[in-house]
């Protein structure tokens, strides 16, 4: 199993959910969150004066999936999520020891 | 007091007098004279009228709304959000304080008497006032005291813009209540209290035809507020992080809802200020929304060209610009003079803020100097010549030119500036001796809600 978490441009977190959706990923977990990449942050101008925004709202998107799916998802995120702009975002995919579903106790695929 | 200039109201408050500078002023009015009963005298006595004080009383409701909340959430929405509780904190607990220290000794100050100096105590705790008409009013004098009063809170109130996020709420208290005796009321007196600047005094008998108008408080409320709120922003030091480091605003929304607030309220501040419910006062709220609705144009045509893109914080602005710009002249001018009024008060207030906060690098947080001080400045010399009917304004005194006219603005002006910048100076490093400016480097970074309140605005 993988965890393919990715932080996105929250204006494509529609997209992805969409993209995810068509090829049978079953649940998302997203989060608001602040950063900053090589894009390092932009300027807002209130009364003439310029503000460094050092973090940007990005949304982050964790997916836990079966391994053979999971080239397919990232790519699906890659597609959904490109505006082909500087700040789309990136993806990170790490092993997933295991997933545990609380009601009924299942493990592994299975839980998820 | 706030008459326009016709014919039929001899008794013009607000001409303003002075022809020499402030020592001068200072001497000649200490020498009580034969003029004051004589133009006392020349004011016919009024009857009451239900209509003027119905309004009066509306006024005052708007007034006060204009401070809260109005105020504290154009305010509020400026600041980080870790300081929002804190500024309405500080609008609130002026307006408490504005409204006990009026009724103790404020108001017999600033409208005691037509001495030249000070109106006296004698009007303390409200004694000696009763049921009767205000002087040259149709309107109870409870009715013009406390319209009055909501004029005394809100002008402290506007410079809280210049030390928010830094400033002990303790300084809040002590500097607010020593500048609206020290400040405040007697400049209230000069101009509007029968004092040495008004029509009542010496000078305007001795040397008729100089002489000044502030119709709702450009000298009285925006430029001593203004220079108030440059010192104690000078002196407090600017805020950690200032000028490139820090977040903006918080809560445009805010920002937006509180001016809009203001915008209203300005109908009774500028519209109350003819003290009648007449003409006159419909003129002075239609000049007061066409100027606040052309700055707003102007000053979002400003940002557009400037930085491609037009703000909601910046039309908000543009109509406190507008607004406390035609104040000095609602009352005198007519509605295309106006449209001056707002384009110009954009321009030059959007400048004045740059030039303060980047030339200067003085961090008045919330430009209440480059905009309270500067439009209320702007409006008292457009007025000198705006008044005059060639401009589309009610007409100058008989016998005034522009010129004449104008000259007496900029000394009337001379007076208040220094008068508020030298006693707000004294106060400021008083209130510094006695429980000092500003809270310390960690309360600062971690807010005022938590560290002078307790509380925090938004648990997210």
């Amino acid at each position: 199993m993988k965890m393919i978490m990715a932080v996105i441009k929250p204006a494509k977190l529609d997209a992805v959910r969409e993209a995810l959706l068509g090829i049978g990923v079953q649940g998302m977990t997203t989060t608001e969150v602040q950063g900053f990449g090589r894009q390092r942050g932009h300027t807002e101008i209130y009364r003439g004066s310029e503000y460094t925004i050092n973090y940007v709202p990005k949304t982050k998107i964790e997916v836990a999936v079966e391994d053979a799916i999971a080239d397919r998802v990232v790519d699906a995120i890659r597609t959904a999520a490109n505006s082909q702009a500087i700040g789309d975002g990136k993806i990170f995919i790490y092993d997933l020891g295991e997933a545990v579903r609380i009601r009924t106790g299942e493990t592994g695929a299975q839980a998820l | 007091m706030r008459s326009a200039p016709s014919p039929l109201t001899p008794n013009f408050a607000h001409r303003l007098t002075l022809g020499l500078g402030l020592f001068l002023s200072l001497i000649l009015a200490l020498a009580p004279d034969a003029a004051f009963a004589q133009e006392t005298s020349m004011v016919a006595a009024k009857t009451f009228d239900s209509g003027d004080t119905a309004w009066i009383i509306v006024a005052t409701a708007l007034v006060l709304f204009m401070t809260m909340p109005g105020l504290a959430l154009f305010y509020g929405g400026l600041v980080r959000s870790k300081n929002l509780l804190s500024v309405l904190m500080h609008c609130f607990a002026i307006t408490c304080i504005g409204s006990v220290l009026w009724l103790v000794i404020g108001y017999s100050i600033a409208f005691g008497s037509n001495d030249a100096i000070w109106g006296g105590l004698e009007n303390m705790f409200f004694a000696g006032i009763g049921d009767r008409l205000r002087d040259a009013t149709s309107i109870p004098e409870s009715v013009f005291f406390i319209f009055q009063m909501t004029f005394a809170i809100i002008t402290p109130g506007l410079i809280v813009g210049a030390y928010v996020e830094r400033i002990k709420f303790s300084a809040v208290v002590i500097f607010t209540t020593l500048w609206l005796l020290l400040v405040y009321a007697p400049s209230a007196h000069w101009i509007w209290g029968g004092g040495l600047l008004s029509d009542m005094g010496w000078i305007h008998a001795s040397l008729d035809g100089v002489a000044a108008m502030d119709f709702a408080g450009g000298l009285v409320v925006h430029a001593n507020a203004g220079v108030a709120a440059l010192l104690l922003a000078k002196i407090l030091g600017p805020r950690g992080g200032f000028p490139n480091d820090l977040r903006p605003p918080h809560n445009p929304g805010l920002v937006m809802v509180g001016a809009a607030m203001l915008w209203v309220g300005w109908f009774g501040f500028n519209g109350g200020s003819a003290l009648a419910a007449n003409n006159g006062a419909g003129m002075a709220i239609l000049v007061t929304h066409i100027s606040a609705a052309t700055a707003c144009i102007v000053w979002s045509a400003i940002e557009w060209i400037k930085f491609g893109r037009p703000s909601l914080v910046g039309i908000a602005t543009g109509a406190i610009a507008g607004l406390a710009t035609v104040t000095p002249g609602a009352g005198f001018i007519g509605p295309a003079g106006a449209l001056v009024y707002g384009a110009l008060a954009a321009v030059i207030c959007f400048y004045a803020i740059s030039l303060v906060k980047r030339t200067m690098g003085i961090d008045d947080s919330l430009d209440v100097f480059a905009v309270h001080g500067v439009g209320g400045i702007l409006g008292i010399l457009l007025t000198g010549a705006f008044a005059d009917s060639s401009l589309g304004g009610v007409g100058l005194p008989e016998g005034r030119t522009i010129v004449v006219s104008v000259f007496g603005q900029i000394a009337a002006l001379a007076v208040t500036v220094v008068w508020a910048g030298v006693v707000s100076y004294i106060l400021i490093k008083v209130t510094q001796v006695l429980v000092g400016l500003r809270v310390g480097a960690e309360e600062e970074s971690e807010g005022l809600d938590i560290t002078s309140h307790g509380e925090r605005g938004y648990d997210l």
